[in-house]
């Protein structure tokens, strides 16, 4: 087998199957009745958590990259953004269907006056492009350069999606800090590699 | 001599788990919450851990009242490990595991303050002179979710009068034991150790403001604030304090915790309305503990339904400013 057919039919689809662990685990205890007397809160929370842990994993990606000098890294690039997508659509999916019933009146609201609601809806709304535009036609489509100027606001939604955490938070920040800490690593690394590239050009 | 037969169903003594692994795994995960490693054990990481239970020990003599007749409890496996007590940790199952080996006897009570009768007294001394009733009360939590909860304990009022409160207590200061080597939540500071809440006089002197001793008739779970709690059923759920080592009748407003952490968001007087909103929930709905997945929310109601008894004791105040 040679590494691409490994790597194409081995690892990528481990890798997608270990990305479904966390949906499968929740479905898995919703179904055995055992999921706690607040399902929805529950649910509500691990999906939220989920789907920050792959943004941050998919930001971690680039920095990775570089610190191990390993390019085949960047494959599983945007799997994890997608699946950061695909975990913050579950959330907001939980939070209209389950939390909301529905009550689209109740959910504007919410999204007007929660001041965490607005940012963490404004977040997906950043992720929402970056996911349509992850094939690669839309690449081919939008050019490499636009497309790379256009995906790097999903700087803006890692910090989004922790601020929304750190806000619905009601008093133990300690948890949120610890995402907003590896997001400024990951955000620092690239700050920190675009500051000597330019020192070094100029 | 007492033989002992093995059913097949028992576990041999091999299969049991030695009680020090349990108690060192305990210690593990009391010290990690306490670390800020895991703030909340979550209901996946712990589920065979976090199995809360009413404590077995039937309180005898209790009498039943007609409070809440007309309301069915909630499960009790989900009154007992659903909990909101940052003194064992932030997540709403840690309570029910890192309060487990809390021993909530002896216990004294400091009353100090505008009373005739100051002193330390004895958990004993200062609720057998009662009789314990159950009452049913509604319990609704800021965080808009809610149960039903058949409490065992006396009117706070009855307690009060013995003290002999003189005309110049105007409210009543509660606070929680404050003792991080028992409480390991308080290991970081994550609100203002001690607990304090508090009650304006006449809200306190209510009838149906419980000091409570039991659930279920049982002895209260650690958990649930053992072994002395208040229960004031009009408001939100933060102010019914739990594991209280103190009451000072004051004359002044007395400070309370949430209100002090975020005032903005957590009043004194902290009544459900569903009127007044809140910058985190719409207060207008609440789930109830529960209920299925895709139940939708009930509506909440003003005062969580005891705007008959509690309505006259805010009369001509405005809620949306007092709240």
């Amino acid at each position: 087998m040679t590494r691409e057919t490994k790597f194409r039919w081995i690892i990528k689809p481990a890798v997608f199957i270990a990305c479904m662990g966390p949906l499968a685990w929740v479905i898995w205890r919703a179904v055995s009745g055992d999921i706690g007397a607040n399902p929805v809160e529950t649910v509500n929370r691990f999906l939220g958590d989920w789907a920050l842990r792959f943004l941050l994993l998919a930001l971690a990606v680039t920095p990775l990259v570089h610190l191990m000098k390993t390019p085949t890294l960047m494959r599983f690039r945007r799997m994890l953004g997608l699946f950061a997508f695909f975990y913050a659509f579950l959330h907001i999916a939980n939070y209209v269907i389950a939390d909301q019933s529905f009550n689209w009146a109740d959910i504007w609201v919410d999204i007007i006056k929660r001041k965490f609601i607005t940012v963490g809806m404004a977040t997906f709304l950043i992720l929402t492009p970056l996911a349509l535009t992850s094939t690669k036609g839309m690449i081919k489509r939008l050019g490499g350069k636009r497309w790379r100027k256009l995906h790097r606001i999903v700087y803006l939604a890692g910090i989004g999606a922790v601020l929304h955490y750190a806000m619905m938070v009601k008093a133990d920040l300690l948890q949120p800090l610890v995402y907003a800490t590896i997001l400024f690593v990951l955000l620092g690394d690239r700050v920190r590699r675009r500051l000597s590239s330019s020192s070094s050009a100029g | 001599m007492q033989i002992r037969y093995r059913k097949e169903s028992d576990p041999k003594s091999s299969e049991i788990t030695p009680k020090s692994v349990f108690l060192e795994r305990r210690r593990f995960l009391a010290s990690a919450v306490a670390s800020g490693l895991i703030p909340a054990l979550g209901p996946f990481a712990l589920a065979n851990e976090a199995r809360a239970a009413l404590t077995g020990r039937a309180l005898p003599n209790v009498a039943k009242t007609p409070f809440g007749a007309d309301l069915t409890p909630t499960s009790s496996d989900y009154v007992t490990s659903y909990n909101n007590f940052y003194e064992f940790g932030t997540g709403k199952e840690d309570p029910a595991v890192l309060a487990r080996s809390f021993e909530p006897k002896p216990w004294s009570v400091v009353i100090d303050g505008e009373v005739g009768k100051p002193g330390t007294y004895d958990f004993e001394d200062l609720v057998s002179p009662h009789q314990l009733q159950e009452r049913i009360y509604r319990f609704r939590c800021v965080e808009a979710w809610s149960m039903v909860v058949p409490w065992v304990g006396i009117p706070l009022a009855d307690m009060i009068k013995r003290m002999e409160p003189t005309s110049k207590a105007k409210y009543v200061a509660f606070e929680t034991l404050n003792d991080p080597s028992r409480m390991p939540g308080q290991a970081r500071r994550v609100l203002d150790w001690p607990y304090v809440e508090g009650l304006r006089m006449d809200e306190a002197m209510n009838p149906l403001t419980l000091m409570a001793v039991g659930l279920y008739g049982e002895e209260l779970p650690n958990q649930n604030g053992a072994p002395l709690r208040l229960v004031v059923p009009w408001k939100y759920g933060f102010k019914s304090i739990k594991s209280i080592v103190r009451i000072s009748l004051v004359e002044k407003m007395p400070p309370t915790t949430w209100s002090s952490s975020g005032p903005s968001e957590y009043g004194f007087y902290a009544n459900v309305n569903p009127e007044v909103t809140h910058p985190r929930w719409s207060q207008a709905k609440e789930r109830v503990l529960g209920s299925g997945y895709f139940d939708s929310k009930i509506d909440t109601l003003k005062f969580n339904g005891y705007e008959q008894e509690v309505a006259e004791l805010y009369a001509g105040m405005d809620l949306a400013k007092f709240y």
